[in-house]
């Protein structure tokens, strides 16, 4: 019978959550590296007891962990993030240049196909791979060829936190960086262009520039991967051309400011967000935590508020804190960073917590398991 | 040969699998860089969770402290004191005190 296995990550360690099909009882455990960031927890979908873990400190550096057993044991593997050749400049706030810098993982996006291939986003914002079981790391520079001289950090910072492997095309991929844009690769990485087209940001100095758009997410589904969501700073959009061009889809939400996103496993115009009041006030409009869900790929957004608090309730949902499950009902999840963890089984009619006491979340993935 | 004693905060033991008080062998003069080096030898996790592993600079929010001294700033190539270098006293790796 099929499980769920849920990978929490928090301000102050990991917890692992897991349920059978019901997703109704679940058990915890954790937290795994106390004290530390866990920025990302990702499983193999190629070996799913093979997990890779973004374990971070401002104190003592980056740490990536990895589990070949679900989870129940860990060791630290590679940790050394280096630049290929000399890594130049970016902007900074103060208009001034500032070279790069390595500092965090934010984001692990194993190989659907290797559990030993494993990409990393970064922050200062490039790509790295390690085909070692995460033993060591290799840049892909050819990201930061592109323009990178103009990249700016978001507040934040400059992170590249979103990458999506398109599961037809082995060659090609996405990412998205925060305050760079989203750039695709057709090539595996050898080369990369920007896919900003049809984006407008009224809060830099050209709103369509092809650099410089605050991208916070970007979703697919897996079976028609031509069509990409992607919530920005404002706006929710659509591009059905591979990211050539955007169009506004944010309709009637209550904002269009956010960072979490996702798509119904088994519905490609289907998805999720998880509206912000703006970019000062990162908590939900009117203290009312809801998930907003489109089903006809945009534009017309229905509030789902069944089991999720409706009153005072002032908590953040970031960009890697909200997934789904791929069983026939499918299970929607996200983490707050108020240290609730909730989950949906009937793909966003109803919700619960599993847990609502942990650390501030920072990510949530999920695997179904077989 | 000298053996000294080193006291890790948890997040680095907890990450070497190590006890907090760890003994290291010092084939030449006791210095931080010697001290480190032993360390990052024997736990190769370590390496960079300390100092930088490519410039060897002490990492901003780490401190050490020996002998009611702060060790933080000495040159990495100083001998350190004859206490800590006997094994009577041990060096501390300390997490600043920053943030939540």
């Amino acid at each position: 019978m099929s499980h769920i296995r849920v990978l929490v990550g928090t301000r102050k360690g990991a917890f692992i959550l897991t349920s059978d099909a019901a997703r109704r009882d679940w058990r915890v455990s954790g937290p795994f590296f106390g004290g530390w960031e866990i920025f990302h927890i990702a499983g193999s979908p190629a070996n799913p007891d093979r997990l890779y873990a973004s374990q971070t400190s401002s104190w003592f550096g980056q740490v990536i962990q990895r589990s070949d057993d679900g989870g129940a044991s860990w060791n630290p593997v590679g940790n050394d993030f280096r630049y290929a050749g000399d890594p130049g400049t970016h902007l900074y706030y103060d208009g001034s240049s500032k070279p790069w810098a390595f500092k965090r993982v934010w984001h692990l996006e194993p190989s659907p196909t290797d559990p030993d291939t494993v990409y990393a986003g970064v922050e200062d914002a490039a790509l790295f791979r390690s085909t070692d079981g995460g033993a060591s790391w290799q840049e892909l520079p050819a990201l930061r060829a592109q323009q990178g001289a103009k990249w700016m950090p978001g507040a934040g910072g400059m992170c590249l936190h979103t990458l999506l492997l398109d599961p037809v095309n082995p060659a090609r991929m996405y990412v998205a960086i925060s305050a760079a844009g989203a750039f695709r690769s057709d090539d595996a990485g050898a080369s990369w262009k920007p896919i900003t087209r049809g984006l407008h940001s009224q809060y830099i100095p050209e709103p369509e520039a092809e650099i410089g758009h605050c991208v916070q997410r970007i979703a697919m589904h897996p079976t028609r991967p031509q069509t990409l969501f992607m919530q920005k700073h404002w706006d929710v959009m659509r591009s059905d051309d591979a990211g050539d061009s955007w169009v506004e889809v944010s309709g009637n939400l209550p904002s269009d400011f956010g960072f979490a996103m996702a798509v119904h496993a088994h519905e490609p115009d289907t998805l999720y967000v998880v509206p912000i009041q703006s970019d000062s006030e990162h908590y939900p409009p009117e203290g009312k935590l809801r998930v907003y869900r489109s089903q006809t790929g945009g534009r017309t957004w229905d509030a789902l508020t069944d089991g999720l608090p409706q009153q005072h309730c002032y908590v953040n949902v970031l960009r890697d804190a909200m997934a789904v499950d791929t069983l026939d009902a499918c299970g929607v999840y996200f983490g707050t960073t108020g240290g609730q963890v909730y989950v949906s089984p009937d793909a966003g009619d109803h919700w619960q917590a599993i847990v609502r006491d942990l650390p501030a979340g920072l990510s949530v993935s999920v695997q179904t398991l077989p | 040969m000298a053996t000294v004693r080193v006291v890790l905060p948890y997040q680095l033991y907890t990450l070497a699998h190590s006890a907090a008080e760890l003994e290291l062998e010092i084939a030449d003069t006791v210095t931080l860089a010697a001290v480190l080096d032993a360390l990052e030898t024997a736990w190769p996790m370590l390496t960079g969770a300390v100092r930088d592993r490519v410039t060897g600079r002490r990492r901003p929010l780490v401190r050490f402290y020996a002998c009611q001294d702060d060790l933080s700033n000495l040159a990495p190539d100083i001998p350190l004191p004859d206490d800590l270098a006997a094994g009577r006293e041990p060096l501390l790796v300390v997490g600043a005190i920053a943030g939540g």
